[in-house]
């Protein structure tokens, strides 16, 4: 009885490791072409390289103009979740403890409006923007962030405040402190581990996006790095080895991230679907 | 309840706890939204001035318009696949790493790896795996399913769609049903196999009829990725060839983009729109009917 489970639990965890190949071998096939020279990739993509070609790195690194791409990338993002995260966070805090019929109809309003796919919206956004000459800049960018990402950030918060008891506040509240105040230093902190929830969902989500950055952001210099690695993989099509290496660098951030902070990322991606 | 005094101060409390994000979900999100029901009864063509009123013609238009309906029957069949696809890999990955087994979070890690990439990167990734590798392995090994790029077939380029999708998604998924499972109350599942449940008996009697809410998220989101297909689409296939493997949102995009009819876009992307939210709410409250108190 026992040897036999133990015979299934090998054979399961076998078929695990097959799968696990499945998801991973992608990526390893990715960074073992990036070192190779054109002509090895297409004469044989499985092989390892027989010399590293870190040429291809650096004709990568300057074409897709990744140090500026990914500068750009990094404002944006970080500039965004934190201010997703504050917004919301101070509007779903004053939507729980001012139980107004406007302030039901205005939360409502946030959470029905997150059916509405972007490919709605984005004619006439570009339009507007456009009129008011706002396209093309970066803080335009992550102001439609902020307008996008709020609804799903108000609505997880405001599950979570509803928790936390208000004798917390309102001691705060009778000691002198200002509303401002009571929020920044009472509720904020507590409301850490959705925060990083909701920055979690929302890096993912921003420092991906490739069809926002590529309505709003027109000229080369403005471009974030999904938008520069799709330039330099359409005008470059002939030359494997580079393309290879364009995708690496676009990868290695993300990697070196989740390399230290994966715990968090899995433990956010879950808070987030159960809410 | 927390109240203050003076209609200035409340509407200063107001103005700094909901204006940022108010005013910004309006401009961006509400203002463009009902702009956009107007301008499917317009005719801008992107440069013009002035736009003209048409009428319904944008909505005639969207039913006269078969490569619109080309593309979001194609959308549909595709969404179908890979929401079954997606979810009942990921639930088995989720039922077999929450096992208890050596390295499940390694396990869990890789296969979370594909949701940490774009899609525009994941796309030209396994655009190299088909074009090349699958190709080169396939001549190698005298595989005629890989001899030839799926990428050059239409019908396989479909399908090379629904391999990444399912691939890419699967291990989101997996995280969500993870949570479900853990969330599956121990006692109960004691109390079962004290009185004899099998294995295949809890999962069909106890761990699925709990594990509802975790199938509507699941589906709803992947509901919702699916008809929004774009990123993947445009790097992995960019439509082709000759236009076969064109979702819908793509199609939208070039509509307005491309042929410059803003009018006629912004009208199918309203059609899109309101089918989409027809069945995703319909998703919801059908399988909201389903769901058991643990």
């Amino acid at each position: 009885m026992a040897g036999q489970s133990r015979i299934l639990n090998g054979i399961k965890f076998i078929a695990l490791i097959i799968v696990m190949i499945l998801f991973v071998f992608p990526f390893v096939l990715l960074i073992v072409n990036s070192f190779k020279a054109n002509q090895a990739i297409t004469s044989d993509p499985l092989g390892l390289p027989s010399s590293f070609q870190f040429d291809n790195y650096v004709n990568a690194f300057d074409k897709m103009g990744y140090v500026s791409a990914f500068s750009n990338s990094l404002l944006i993002t970080i500039a965004g979740v934190l201010l997703i995260a504050l917004f919301a966070a101070m509007t779903a805090h004053y939507f729980v403890r001012h139980k107004s019929k406007l302030n039901q109809y205005l939360f409502f309003l946030m959470v029905a409006a997150m059916i509405i796919p972007f490919q709605a919206i984005m004619i006439p956004l570009v339009k507007i923007y456009g009129s008011l000459s706002l396209l093309d800049n970066k803080w335009s960018l992550i102001y439609m962030y902020i307008g996008f990402g709020s609804p799903l950030a108000v609505f997880i918060y405001h599950g979570f405040i509803k928790s936390i008891p208000l004798e917390l506040e309102e001691a705060a509240l009778m000691d002198g402190c200002g509303r401002v105040q009571t929020f920044f230093r009472i509720v904020l902190p507590v409301l850490l581990p959705t925060t990083v929830t909701i920055s979690v969902l929302n890096v993912l989500w921003i420092w991906n996006d490739f069809l926002l950055p590529s309505l709003v952001l027109t000229s080369s210099e403005q471009r974030t790095l999904p938008l520069s690695t799709f330039y330099f993989y359409g005008t470059y099509t002939v030359d494997y080895g580079p393309l290879m290496a364009g995708l690496v660098l676009t990868l290695l951030p993300v990697l070196i991230v989740y390399l230290f902070a994966q715990k968090y990322i899995i433990q956010g991606v879950m808070q987030g679907a159960i809410k | 309840m927390l109240t203050e005094k003076g209609l200035w101060t409340r509407l200063r409390t107001r103005l700094i706890f909901t204006g940022p994000t108010l005013f910004a979900f309006a401009t961006v999100m509400i203002i463009p939204f009902l702009y956009g029901i107007y301008l499917t009864f317009t005719n801008w063509d992107g440069i013009a001035v002035d736009q003209n009123f048409v009428g319904w013609d944008n909505y005639i238009g969207v039913f006269k318009d078969t490569v619109f309906w080309k593309s979001f029957g194609m959308t549909l069949e595709y969404v179908f696949i890979t929401v079954v696809l997606t979810n009942a890999v990921a639930f088995l990955l989720a039922y077999a790493v929450t096992r208890g087994m050596k390295a499940q979070g390694w396990f869990r890690a890789g296969f979370f790896l594909p949701n940490l990439v774009g899609g525009i990167v994941l796309g030209f990734i396994w655009q190299f795996i088909f074009n090349q590798v699958l190709v080169f392995a396939g001549q190698k090994m005298n595989l005629t399913l890989f001899s030839t790029s799926w990428l050059a077939d239409p019908d396989k380029a479909f399908w090379a769609l629904i391999v990444v999708t399912v691939w890419q998604y699967a291990g989101y998924m997996m995280v969500i049903y993870i949570a479900g499972l853990m969330n599956v109350p121990k006692d109960v599942m004691e109390a079962a196999s004290i009185d004899g449940a099998s294995n295949r008996k809890m999962l069909a009697r106890i761990v699925l009829p709990l594990m509802v809410p975790s199938f509507i998220v699941c589906i709803f989101l992947s509901l919702q990725r699916g008809f929004m297909v774009y990123d993947l689409n445009v790097s992995l296939t960019s439509g082709g060839p000759f236009k076969s493997t064109e979702m819908v949102s793509m199609h939208v995009y070039e509509q307005a983009f491309l042929a410059r009819d803003y009018g006629l876009g912004q009208a199918e992307a309203f059609v899109l729109f309101i089918l989409v939210a027809a069945i995703t709410l319909l998703q919801v409250y059908f399988s909201k009917k389903l769901e058991v108190e643990a």
